[in-house]
């Protein structure tokens, strides 16, 4: 099959797997206490790294940013900068690609391991469905988590420039907050949550794909849980392009 | 020599002569538990079934002998809905299912119970999980599952294991636990999928004599799927019976009045090559099952 047409494929079988899982809501039975746990392991399994990952990378905009404001006497609209910068992309996007690594891939190694050792066979053959019982309730849970997630990075890598422009920069705590305050608007933020819930979508849905679909025993594992990383990765970064874009048309944000 | 028990007739003589319709019990006894009729199957240019026809009847086992890709697993497939032929016909209990989506297979599904052959447990749950699956995805009541659980944990001889998770049982007990999850339910089919594979030969007959209890206690239907010639061996020349004391009892075939269910059925590329009893399968020419048969 060339790359065209194995790319129409995927497409249409990640389209229908997609469909299969949203149509899983609507019908009994659903498996919410899979969702909470799924919720869990994603969404407060991931809270470390993400913390994490927001705390740092505010800091380093503070530091790289600050002494370029300095130098043009803009010291003060630092931390709108980083709000800015944080909320409407790094925030999300970063977030995405954590997850994308840590949770894509678990969820693919998972779902393959079950693939090949006969698991989900197994499951249809005891009369539950895949897609209603493993399937819907993680790309659900992703798609609550994300935006959760981001929110947490987004406070702590508010928090890290804060500190480092105070620790380092000796910027006054209150001036930080003002202009944090100045430089983000609803409209930030309701981009900054609506971006997530579209990469927990790609997320859940290629991780999901590409485990349903492992072959080849544990090597067949190892190349769908890396596909699925990548893949997710990319997609997420190409869906943000888009987004921004239709997402400044909607809100009209191209300025600070 | 195995005695078949043949399907009991639609009509049977009537007291005084006449005939009377049998009963509507004996009449479903007559429709096969399980019936193909000349299924294909093939992907890409790789055939796997050729023009099988077949049928499993009531409280018959049915042992599918074949060589490595002789889509002997493809059947079990084929059966569970996990595959759809690419033409021909499949029907379960009379059920024409070739054209069952999903959804309408899984009410099928509850009637068929399948062993795979790792024995396909959930690694995340522990065995009382695994064989308590079906019942907890039906919502039972918690007492009633404990119930069925301890049960076919006993008819498996595994209730110590109870507690265990699957990564702590030996590959004989994983059988054991799989076979107990199939069973839950009362499913009127059972699958077996080359369930003595890797098995040390005590280990396999132990799965076999479930077989047998099976077949020849619990009046189910089955599919043993293998390429061992020992179980070909033990489910065509032993039977179960309930002695006074409530013991199962295996008896060697000829030792009393015995009526063994047992029928063979043998595949090569995708083609059926035999269809019939042991002793015909052993005194057949054919150089495929002669070489098969004697490993050699």
């Amino acid at each position: 099959m060339n790359p065209f047409k194995k790319f129409l494929f995927e497409l249409q079988e990640i389209s229908a797997l997609l469909g299969r899982a949203i149509k899983g809501l609507g019908s009994r039975p659903r498996y919410f206490s899979e969702l909470v746990l799924q919720m869990d392991q994603i969404g407060v399994g991931s809270l470390a790294i993400i913390v994490l990952t927001g705390f740092f990378t505010g800091g380093v905009l503070i530091l790289q940013a600050y002494p370029t404001l300095e130098y043009y006497g803009a010291q003060s609209q630092a931390g709108q900068g980083v709000a800015t910068t944080l909320i409407r992309e790094l925030g999300p996007v970063l977030c995405a690609l954590m997850v994308a690594g840590r949770v894509g891939s678990a969820i693919s190694a998972e779902l393959g391991s079950m693939v090949v050792s006969q698991q989900i066979d197994a499951m249809r053959a005891l009369g539950t469905s895949p897609i209603k019982k493993l399937v819907t309730p993680r790309i659900a849970a992703l798609i609550i988590a994300l935006p959760l997630l981001t929110v947490a990075a987004d406070i702590f890598g508010l928090l890290g420039g804060g500190i480092v422009a105070n620790q380092l920069y000796a910027l006054p705590a209150s001036t930080y907050m003002s202009s944090v305050r100045a430089g983000v608007d609803i409209d930030d933020v309701v981009g900054g949550i609506i971006k997530p819930i579209v990469f927990g979508l790609i997320i859940g849905t290629v991780a999901c794909y590409k485990g349903l679909n492992t072959s080849g025993g544990t090597v067949g594992v190892g190349r769908s849980t890396t596909s699925a990383v990548v893949q997710a990765s990319i997609n997420v970064i190409i869906a943000d392009f888009f987004l921004s874009k239709i997402l400044q048309t909607i809100f009209d944000t191209t300025l600070f | 020599m195995s005695l078949d028990t043949t399907d009991s007739p639609e009509l049977a003589n009537g007291a005084e002569g006449g005939l009377i319709l049998a009963s509507t019990d004996d009449r479903q006894r007559i429709v096969p538990a399980i019936e193909f009729r000349d299924v294909h199957l093939a992907f890409d240019d790789l055939v796997v079934l050729d023009g099988v026809s077949f049928t499993v009847r009531r409280g018959v086992a049915k042992i599918v002998l074949g060589g490595s890709g002789s889509g002997k697993s493809t059947i079990i497939n084929l059966i569970l809905g996990l595959l759809k032929p690419d033409s021909g016909q499949i029907f379960i209990d009379g059920e024409d299912i070739t054209e069952y989506t999903e959804v309408e297979m899984m009410a099928v599904r509850k009637k068929i119970g399948m062993v795979f052959q790792e024995g396909a447990l959930f690694d995340s749950l522990s065995v009382y999980e695994n064989v308590a699956y079906r019942l907890h995805e039906e919502r039972v009541d918690e007492e009633e599952v404990e119930q069925e659980v301890t049960r076919m944990l006993r008819f498996v001889d595994l209730e110590d294991a109870i507690d265990k998770m699957p990564i702590e049982l030996s590959g004989g007990m994983r059988r054991r636990v799989g076979i107990a999850r199939a069973l839950v339910g009362n499913p009127s089919i059972v699958l077996f999928d080359e369930p003595t594979a890797g098995l040390d030969p005590p280990t396999a007959r132990t799965i076999c004599e479930l077989a047998i209890k099976l077949r020849d206690l619990e009046d189910v239907s089955s599919i043993f799927v293998t390429h061992e010639m020992n179980n070909l061996d033990y489910l065509s020349s032993e039977y179960a019976i309930v002695d006074e004391n409530g013991h199962v009892l295996f008896e060697q075939e000829g030792e009393r009045l015995c009526l063994i269910n047992t029928e063979v059925i043998m595949l090569r590329r995708g083609k059926l090559i035999f269809s019939g009893k042991d002793e015909q399968l052993r005194k057949s020419n054919d150089p495929y099952i002669h070489r098969f048969i004697r490993g050699k």
